[in-house]
């Protein structure tokens, strides 16, 4: 009797202990997750939270935020009537369209001139790898003084071979800033684009050779299609910081002439130092995260396409076959 | 042993009485924190701060900052319950800001306070338009003299606007000093005709706050305004397009790449010897001379700000005062008091600082050391403190002016229409902020 009391005592335990097994099973990835989503909340919900709520603000710089007066979207609307800010969002887009682009070619073309065993190659890459290591602002200060009008390089280079001289930062300002730009940061997209070709599965490569491929054929046909996701990724990353320079504008043009070098962060910033609005700097800098945000999405969306596109035609060859 | 003990007690009492008198005691050990920009003035007030602790025992510890940064600091400082600052030295324009979010401490009490007020301060020697146009506020306009206005800070580090000149290149080509805007701009004109490769006059231009800071260098002596008595924007008159057009010859006839030229550009072309003339602040007199900065040595003379329809020029450069969350105020209020003494003020010059006060101007060691000071003491006198609107909203107007104007100077934008422009934004931005609202 007592030894059936105690299996049947047993048995009603067991379906209670694998109950509590089963919750805590259900309940460790939470557990596990838990902490980061806590960092994320601290570190990327609440500043954001609070941008968007600044942003709808009548906040100066000499107010606190309980201060300030809400007025919902109107920083938004203001904004979006301004034409001075609407020149902003054109200079931006011009600029971090041009540079990604030409940094995307030549640092693209690099890779593949570069991507052999020639004596001293690692002192090459190393070299060419040398501007991405300066500080914005050394860059800024240093073209600048090679842009100046009677004493920089250029001019007097110009000036030495019988050219007329370049007003660099006046009439061409914007076309002097993206010179700039490509120097310092083409070789991010070189290092990102060796290193995916030195990826590249050499059997494919050897395939193509036997099957009498030549260079430009290999190029275009097999390695520029290979690179493609790890490109995309990358001309993402130098997109999203084109449209946060800063540092070097500030120092080469401040801006000017006029508005010709006014990209958005700068006239962020401008409203903060100048201005002391920071309800409307944080507006603009919300217009900046959404149009962001929506060249990311769009390029994410084109890789999956391609990706999805790739494998139905890989599907049908094999079909094919 | 009575002897003795008479003598140790007068000794006694005659320490009490020395410690009732020195009105430094109390704070004696004290540890100011005080936050000042990186600025040839404030360069030589570092030299003299040794010399306020030795005097009054009280210890100076400085941020010193670059002027944007200072002012990006203090924006966060000055907004906190407790600072971290005793004593702030302020740009100009940030005045407005201060004074409005009650960030300054208002210095009536401390003056009203015997055993702070020095008796033998002498207020009335300090420069009557730099006081108004730095210190002031709630007056006139809301920012200049007046009876409701009130003192927040006092001038340090103040600055007019003086016309420095090649005196080889005049001697060689026998040109007269300007005196006038039109002698001025012809002269500017001539002078890359008569010295090629040399540009007529050194000046701001870059887009934003340079352009627009000497737009209003012009504005002013050519009779013109920002706003008139009732805030409504004039700065598109016919003397605001005399200032622009003024502004647009100098700098066609100004160095090479004189269109792109900051504060430190267009001086750099003048210490160079790029350029023949400079029309700026009184700051830069310490550097012409000054071997490592300045390859024109010995060869710049200065006169007055040269005359429009009136004689006007600038006033700019810093102010000290004592935030409203400062821990040791009356300390901070006896080391202000100190720096703008006649005493400080003198050995602040001496030191290369900026002067702010009429005697220490006319003071024979102080022009013995530096000639120029004769001539600075006299621009003082037409030193105009309402040469730019000290509101919050300049700031935003500021910047529209100076990136218009800067359009005006390379894209050939027509000025009247472009100062139009400026004014009706402007207008819009007074509306919003209230300026009407009595209208």
């Amino acid at each position: 009797m007592s030894d059936m009391t105690v299996a049947k005592g047993m048995n009603q335990r067991r379906p209670a202990k694998r109950k509590a097994v089963s919750l805590a099973n259900r309940l460790s990835p939470y557990a596990f997750v838990g902490p980061a989503i806590i960092v994320l909340f601290i570190a990327l919900i609440i500043p954001l939270g609070y941008m968007i709520y600044g942003s709808m603000l009548d906040w100066t710089a000499s107010q606190s935020i309980e201060e300030a007066d809400f007025i919902g979207l109107k920083n938004y609307t203001d904004l979006w009537n301004d034409p001075r800010f609407m020149k902003s969002v054109s200079v931006t887009l011009r600029f971090a369209f041009i540079v990604v682009v030409v940094e995307l070619i030549v640092g693209v073309g690099l890779a593949l001139l570069l991507d052999r065993d020639i004596k001293g190659m690692t002192f090459l890459r190393t070299m060419f790898i040398l501007p991405m290591m300066i500080a914005p602002v050394v860059v800024g200060l240093m073209w600048r003084f090679m842009y100046h009008p009677s004493d920089g390089t250029f001019n007097r280079f110009l000036e030495k071979i019988g050219l007329p001289s370049v007003d660099w930062l006046g009439e061409h300002a914007l076309m002097s800033v993206i010179i700039a730009d490509i120097w310092q940061w083409t070789p991010f997209i070189f290092i990102l684009a060796l290193a995916a070709l030195q990826s590249l599965p050499r059997s494919t490569l050897e395939a193509a050779r036997i099957d009498g491929a030549s260079p430009w054929q290999q190029i275009i046909y097999i390695k520029l299609p290979l690179m493609m996701p790890v490109l995309i990724v990358t001309a993402l990353l130098r997109l999203i910081d084109a449209f946060k320079v800063l540092e070097v504008i500030l120092v080469l043009t401040d801006g000017g002439p006029g508005q010709e070098t006014q990209i958005l962060s700068h006239r962020i910033n401008e409203t903060m130092t100048e201005v002391r609005h920071l309800g409307e700097a944080a507006a603009m800098a919300n217009y900046l995260l959404i149009l962001l945000m929506a060249l990311t999405l769009g390029m994410l969306g084109f890789n999956r396409w391609q990706e999805n596109r790739t494998a139905r035609i890989r599907a049908a060859a094999e079909e094919d076959v | 042993m009575l002897k003795t003990m008479t003598y140790a007690s007068f000794g006694a009492a005659l320490m009490a009485t020395t410690a009732i008198a020195n009105p430094y005691s109390e704070y004696e050990g004290t540890t100011l924190v005080v936050n000042f920009p990186a600025h040839p003035h404030y360069d030589a007030v570092m030299q003299i701060l040794p010399e306020f602790t030795a005097q009054t025992g009280i210890e100076v510890e400085v941020d010193q900052l670059p002027y944007l940064a200072m002012r990006e600091r203090q924006t966060l400082e000055l907004g906190q319950d407790e600072g971290e600052y005793d004593l702030v030295a302020y740009v100009v324009f940030s005045k407005a800001d201060y004074v409005y979010a009650d960030q300054l401490e208002n210095l009536a009490k401390y003056f009203m306070n015997p055993n702070l007020a020095d008796p033998s301060y002498d207020a009335d020697d300090l420069i009557d338009g730099y006081v108004y146009n730095i210190g002031f506020a709630g007056g006139s306009r809301g920012y200049l003299e007046g009876k409701t206005g009130s003192l927040f800070g006092i001038p340090y580090g103040s600055e007019t606007s003086v016309l420095g000149y090649r005196t080889d290149i005049f001697e060689k080509h026998g040109l007269e000093v300007p005196e006038t805007y039109e002698e001025m701009l012809e002269l500017a004109c001539q002078i890359p005709a008569l010295e090629p490769g040399m540009g007529g006059l050194a000046s701001r231009a870059a887009s934003g706050h340079h352009a627009a800071h000497a737009f209003l260098l012009h504005l002013n002596p050519l009779g013109g305004a920002i706003f008139d008595d009732n805030w409504e924007p004039v700065m598109n008159s016919a003397e605001g397009v005399a200032a622009a057009e003024a502004l647009k010859q100098i700098v066609e006839c100004g160095p090479e790449g004189a269109v792109n030229f900051g504060f430190g550009e267009a001086l750099g072309s003048f210490l160079n010897g790029d350029t023949a003339m400079y029309l700026d602040t009184t700051v830069v007199a310490g550097q012409v001379n000054d071997p490592e900065r300045s390859q024109v040595v010995g060869n710049v003379g200065w006169a007055l700000h040269p005359m429009g329809t009136e004689r006007a020029s600038q006033t700019g450069g810093f102010g000290i005062g004592i935030p409203s969350n400062a821990e040791n105020k009356e300390a901070a209020f006896l080391l202000m008091q100190w720096l703008t003494s006649r005493e400080g003020d003198k050995l602040v010059a001496l030191a290369g600082g900026n002067p702010s006060r009429f005697s220490t101007h006319a003071d024979p060691d102080v022009n013995a050391a530096f000639p120029h000071m004769a001539t600075f003491g006299e621009a003082l006198q037409y030193a105009d403190p309402d040469w730019r609107p000290i509101i919050p909203t300049w700031g935003r107007i500021n910047a529209d002016l100076g990136t218009t104007l800067s359009e005006v100077l390379t894209q050939e934008l027509d000025i009247q229409e472009a100062l139009d422009g400026v004014a009706e934004r402007a207008r819009a931005a007074m509306d919003e902020a209230g300026y009407y609202s009595w209208q």
